[in-house]
């Protein structure tokens, strides 16, 4: 049975690696949704979260073969325990007072704003959950003109934790 | 002390205990060849084309045990060597390739002879380096011959920009006493649990089989495994990369299984009730139709690299760490136990398997007025005492010389099983030459095969190699002829070779000896009379039977059960 998983890794933070990690990916044909990185407080390290679908057999591999990439410090599976995801869209839409509304009505559940406004434009920005995130799209419909996501990050919740 | 990028190059190297490189020269690689020049504690072997320097450093590490060395430039150079990194990589085999790059300003725009040497070998290397300081040199090769021997040994990549290698600049040196990499820590010795439990299930074993392969030879571990063998007395079947592990002469051995493994040693496999697999990786010619694989067995899996376990077949109890140190803990339990394994225990056993080794499925038309590829090998073993260094090319004769020529020692059989790579064969003799220079070598080829790198012909020459090249001419691609008559109706599709070259004269011309045999009578003699010249290479042109075909065979995607036999066997096609 195929289940979505999300992985942080901890890589070193080195010209290549990252494409290590792609390329890994894409020669065994294992399955990438969102990938995301960015440098961490230590700056020798970047951590990479990746979401992917499989088999508990292929996710297996796929641990397998990204801790045997030299670059990979260490790495877990957030979808083993419990853990908090986010993703942060920009949505660039018509503006009118509908839509100002919408946003508005969002409420605190859902982290939303109008973050930027021009004569003609608004741009949105939205963070929770991705879930929540495909819903708002899909209500706005054909409104939205432009629309960039960051991919899903996340952490462990309580003490389980990828440090060092 | 104050050195050059280029001195640093090959003082590392020195440190490292290196004996050859093996390499070709150009634009950004001549500082360090200029460095080279000036000393001669590391050798340097000129070959005649990239792809012959790796898989020479390849036969030299593979018969050796220490790591193979190849130097090449940027651009060509570095693509020349991919197929034999790639043949490295497929196989675990500890090498470290240094290649030049264009000069760290021009990088990335297109200058002469630039390639992305890190970007095209990263998916077929172990890790790869691209040095970007003069004063990280010497600690990128440290950590390269560590990361290329440690673990599951194989291909390094070091690329390094022209620049740094400059003779003016000189910074201090001082090689690494050892390196510690905080992401790499491949494990040694295995989980005792694992172990215990391990031999719980050996104990209970009515119809046990021990498979092993390349990580035995590679963890230097042939010592220890036979005597894991000896003590429990099971049955021992081994991978085409696990060869001389295990005394192919030796009545505990089965045969090689997997595709064109023997009757016995598949139909074992199959109706196991415990598979030990050690240092093996359940590859597709060896495991046939995933679903069918040992449908009665339980399996025990020792591997040092963790993503080799339950990668395609689903195993019971895992091990992970090195071969040696596992099989000496597991010796201890069991002399713990105070159990004997004699063969008496599993009796029956033994008994189904020689009734299968009865069937005698090697079996070829020794009647046949024809040359027989398998008869030259058999004559090839008597010749050697079965004692020399065979390489071999990719294809029918590859077969032959697993099954035909046992091995009793590692490291003797030497060729490319995970790539298959034709051409692979001459270069590597070479290389083993170097490694083992008074011992017997034997190049065993096609005419196809031999063609791909036969430049080398003229390095082996140069430097005084000799070979004795046992080409099985059957004018066929005849492992691609062989799967056109079974799959294609026997459509043979672009796999003859027309127009052959004489290769008696052609050796004859690169200052060698060369010999053409078409009598079957002639075979021994003509084998004795190259071997006896000692200090030549000599190149055997044996005209075979065009036709054979390797048997027995599980064709693509049929289980162990479901075999081709050769058509003079009893059983035609066995379904069991
Ligand atoms: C024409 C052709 C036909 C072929 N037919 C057959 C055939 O009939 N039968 C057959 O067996 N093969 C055949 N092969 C070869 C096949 O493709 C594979 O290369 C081979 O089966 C792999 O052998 P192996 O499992 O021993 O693995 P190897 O490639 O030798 O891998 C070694 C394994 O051991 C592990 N290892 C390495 N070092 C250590 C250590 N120190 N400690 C513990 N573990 C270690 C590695 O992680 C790896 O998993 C054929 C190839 C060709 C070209
Ligand atoms: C570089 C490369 N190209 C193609 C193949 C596919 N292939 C495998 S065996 C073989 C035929 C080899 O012919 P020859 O060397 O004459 O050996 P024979 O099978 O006749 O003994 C071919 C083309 C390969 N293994 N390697
Ligand atoms: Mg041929």
């Amino acid at each position: 049975m195929s289940r979505q998983h999300i992985i942080s890794v901890l890589l070193e933070n080195e010209a290549g690696a990252l494409s290590r990690v792609s390329g890994l990916f894409s020669a065994r044909a294992y399955n990438i949704e969102s990938l995301t990185v960015a440098p961490t407080q230590d700056p020798t390290l970047s951590r990479l979260t990746l979401v992917t679908v499989g088999s508990d057999e292929t996710i297996e591999q796929i641990k397998k073969q990204l801790n045997k990439l030299i670059d990979v410090v260490k790495l877990i599976d957030l979808s083993e325990s419990f853990s908090l995801e986010r993703e942060l869209a920009l949505l660039k839409v018509k503006k009118s007072d509908v839509m100002v509304q919408k946003v508005e009505s969002l409420g605190t559940e859902t982290l939303a704003c109008v973050s930027d406004e021009t004569d003609d434009y608004l741009i949105i920005e939205l963070s929770g959950e991705k879930v929540w995130l495909d819903e708002f799209l899909a209500s706005i419909g054909d409104d939205v003109i432009e629309v960039v996501r960051t991919g899903v990050i996340g952490l462990s919740r309580g003490e389980r934790s990828l440090t060092l | 002390m104050e050195l050059s990028g280029g001195e640093i190059v090959i003082q590392s190297l020195k440190d490292e205990g290196v004996e050859y490189v093996f390499g070709y020269p150009g634009g950004c690689v001549l500082h360090i060849y200029d460095a080279i020049f000036k000393q001669d504690d590391v050798k340097h072997v000129l070959v005649r084309h990239e792809q012959g320097a790796t898989h020479a450093a390849d036969g030299y590490a593979r018969s050796s045990g220490k790591p193979g060395v190849v130097l090449v430039t940027s651009g060509p150079g570095a693509t020349n060597a991919v197929t034999g990194i790639a043949t490295a990589f497929m196989d675990s085999i500890p090498m470290i390739v240094i290649t030049g790059q264009v000069s760290r300003p021009v990088i990335g725009t297109d200058a002469f002879q630039e390639v992305d040497t890190v970007g095209i070998t990263r998916p077929c290397v172990k890790h790869n380096f691209l040095v970007k300081d003069v004063a990280d040199i010497a600690e990128t090769m440290k950590k390269a011959f560590y990361l290329a021997t440690s673990g599951r040994p194989g291909p390094v990549v070091v690329d390094i920009p022209k620049d740094i290698t400059d003779p003016t600049i000189k910074v201090p040196y001082q090689y690494p006493e050892e390196v510690v990499m905080r992401s790499y820590n491949p494990t040694v010795s295995g989980n005792i649990g694992q172990t215990r439990k391990a031999i719980k299930l050996i104990k209970k074993a009515k119809r046990p089989v021990i498979y092993s392969g390349g990580g035995v030879v590679l963890g230097e571990a042939s010592a220890e495994f036979r005597q894991l063998c000896h003590t429990l007395n099971f049955p021992v079947t081994q991978t085409l990369m696990g060869l001389g592990a295990f005394p192919g002469t030796d009545p505990q051995f089965i045969g090689m299984l997997g595709m064109h493994g023997t009757y016995e040693a598949n139909m074992s496999m199959h109706n196991s009730d415990l598979i030990i697999a050690i240092g093996a990786r359940f590859d597709d010619r060896v495991t046939g139709k995933i679903a069918d694989f040992c449908p009665h067995a339980k399996i025990i899996h020792i591997d040092v690299d963790p993503a080799s376990i339950s990668k395609t077949i689903t195993v019971d109890v895992p091990i992970v760490g090195q071969v040696k140190p596992i099989l000496l803990d597991m010796l201890a339990q069991i002399e713990s136990l105070g159990e004997t394994f004699d063969r008496g225990r599993i009796a029956e056993w033994w008994k189904q398997i020689d009734d299968w080794r009865a069937v005698d499925c090697m079996a070829y038309d020794m009647e046949s007025g024809t040359i027989k590829p398998q008869y030259v090998i058999e004559q090839l073993y008597k010749v050697t005492n079965g004692e020399a260094f065979v390489t071999s090319d990719v294809g029918q004769h590859q077969m032959f010389a697993a099954q035909f020529y046992p091995f009793d020692q590692p490291r003797r059989w030497i060729n490319s099983g995970g790539l298959g790579t034709m051409g692979f064969g001459l270069p590597a003799a070479m290389g083993v030459k170097f490694a083992n220079p008074d011992a017997d070598v034997a190049c065993v080829t096609g005419e196809g095969s031999i063609q791909m790198c036969l430049q080398e012909l003229s390095t082996m020459l140069q430097y005084d190699t000799p070979v004795k090249v046992v080409n099985l001419n059957n004018g066929y691609l005849g492992m691609v002829r062989q799967w056109q008559e079974f799959t294609y109706k026997s459509r043979y599709s672009h796999s003859y070779l027309e127009a052959l070259p004489d290769f008696k004269k052609l050796a004859e011309a690169y200052g060698h000896v060369g010999m053409q045999i078409t009598n079957k009578e002639d075979v021994e003699p003509a084998l004795r009379e190259a071997f006896a010249l000692k200090d030549r290479t000599v190149f055997l042109d044996f005209l075979t039977d065009t036709e054979e075909n390797v048997y027995p065979m599980i064709e693509a995607g049929k289980a162990h059960n479901d075999m081709v036999m050769a058509p003079s066997s009893k059983y035609k096609r066995v379904l069991a």
